[in-house]
């Protein structure tokens, strides 16, 4: 009887001022069946963690395209832990080299990195692949 | 669990939102979670405010919160958003408009899909208040769409109702029709900045007047809510009902009408529960549906014989 939805919050934190690939997102998110929060455009580290908290996601999608990728995720990362949310899953969309994806992945900061040439369907799956 | 419920009463804000999640995805422990957060509600005055899409709800509440704030009272806002009913999901974006508080340790938003399940909005929207009431939050606003029916109950939830119109839209008539007039406690016509403000508020008025039997007439309060105009008048209005409610007692009537339905859905609630899970383990329906469906049975009868096969109508004794 119970009625889980996956809650996703996508957030652009740093100063760039587009969101379409953001709002793309969002929508093939809540196509695919998932509650995704929008904050809008540029969100500090601290309102992403403090909204991912309120709103108890699962999920914390990042679209960063302006480079600031390697400051931001693990700051995020680390708010959120400290937040008791360190099992949210973290993936990262965005312009993103794919050495900086491999540290920060491997360091543990983020789950997941998506680039600009990924499929919707692929960050859908993978985001309910990991719940089911 | 009873951690949870602990750390909520010390005010830990992720236990509130763990909290408010289980109740809305129906958990197994929810009624016992509910049962130990009860006692510790009924101090939040609750507001509920709804409208067309777009007409600005989002944007009045960030206003709103910097007049509550600046009186040092704690708010929790609950903002609810439709459910797409062909994927189930949600895009929740109320929150763009309300980023100034987003740090404010005193304002704790969470946003809802309606998930549609009937008549389970207003119910999961009631529990997540009884949530941010236990937290100890003074104010509670509830932002909804004003379309349906379930909205409407919604919203005969809160304390003090705010019907949120456009002077653009022509939805006041609509509105009016909809029989959202009888549960506004005051109206904001927002976006007053563009042209037909006056005309609005005027045919406003001028119904309210006609109608006028009740003791409370409502406010007709013209809103810029992006550029902040009119929303000290609205806060002053906001506190000169709730005055009016408590001094009339009123406040007292209302809320043991809530208390009635609270009392009412959840019998219904666990009636029907019961009942589904008990038929549901006996039978195949969709062999009945079908039959019924080829008119080899009617579902008058049909209703009666599932119920009578469970003992439903004799378990009164
Ligand atoms: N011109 C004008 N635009 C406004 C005013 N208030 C809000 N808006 C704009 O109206 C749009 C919708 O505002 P929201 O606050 O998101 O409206 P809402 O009722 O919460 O919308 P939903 O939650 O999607 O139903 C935004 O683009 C706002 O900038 C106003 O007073 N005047
Ligand atoms: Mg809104």
């Amino acid at each position: 009887m119970t009625s889980k939805k996956i809650r996703v919050l996508v957030a652009k934190p740093g100063l760039d001022g587009h969101d379409r690939g953001a709002r793309v997102v969002a929508r093939a998110l809540r196509d695919a069946g998932m509650e995704v929060i929008y904050t809008g455009l540029h969100q500090t580290p601290e309102q992403v963690a403090e909204t991912a908290l309120q709103e108890d996601v699962d999920v914390v999608g990042l679209s960063i395209l302006s480079g600031t990728h390697m400051t931001l995720v693990p700051k995020i990362k680390r708010l959120l832990v400290d937040n008791s949310m360190k099992d949210v899953l973290l993936v990262v969309g965005g312009i993103i080299p794919e050495e900086d994806a491999m540290v920060l992945i491997n360091e543990g900061y983020a789950d997941q990195v998506f680039t600009p040439g990924d499929a919707l369907e692929k960050i859908c799956s993978y985001i309910t692949g990991h719940f089911t | 669990m009873k951690q949870l419920v602990e750390e909520l009463l010390k005010g830990n804000r992720r236990a509130a939102a763990r909290l408010i999640t289980l109740v809305e995805n129906e958990d197994r422990q929810k009624t016992e979670l509910l049962q130990a957060i009860y006692p510790h509600t009924g101090n939040a005055y609750v507001v509920g405010i709804t409208g067309a899409p777009g007409a600005g709800k989002s944007s009045l509440v960030d206003q709103l919160l910097q007049e509550i704030r600046a009186e040092g009272l704690s708010v929790g806002i609950i903002a609810v958003d439709p459910t797409s009913p062909f994927s189930g999901g949600a895009i929740l974006g109320d929150r763009i408009r309300m980023q100034d508080h987003a740090l404010d340790q005193e304002v704790f938003i969470r946003s809802m899909g309606t998930r549609g399940s009937l008549g389970g909005l207003s119910r999961s929207t009631r529990e997540a208040i009884q949530v941010l009431d236990a937290f100890g939050k003074d104010l509670i606003l509830v932002e909804t769409v004003g379309v349906g029916q379930s909205e409407v109950d919604i919203v005969r939830t809160a304390d003090t109702t705010i019907v949120l119109l456009t002077p653009a839209s022509g939805d006041s008539v609509q509105t009016l029709k909809a029989g959202i007039m009888e549960i506004a406690d005051l109206f904001v016509i927002n976006k007053a900045d563009l042209p037909g403000t006056e005309r609005t508020v005027a045919e406003i008025n001028m119904m309210l007047d006609m109608k006028n039997s009740a003791s409370w007439r409502p406010a007709v309060i013209p809103t810029v809510s992006i550029r902040g105009e009119g929303i000290e008048e609205l806060w002053t209005a906001l506190k000169e009902h709730r005055l009016y409610l408590e001094t009339s007692g009123q406040l007292a009537e209302v809320r043991l009408q809530r208390v009635r339905r609270e009392l009412t859905e959840q019998v219904e609630y666990l009636v029907k529960n019961r009942v589904w899970a008990e038929v549901k383990d006996k039978f195949v329906l969709e062999e009945l549906i079908e039959k019924i469906a080829r008119r080899e049975k009617d579902p008058y009868s049909s209703a009666c014989e599932l119920l009578d096969s469970i003992n439903f109508f004799e378990s009164k004794s």
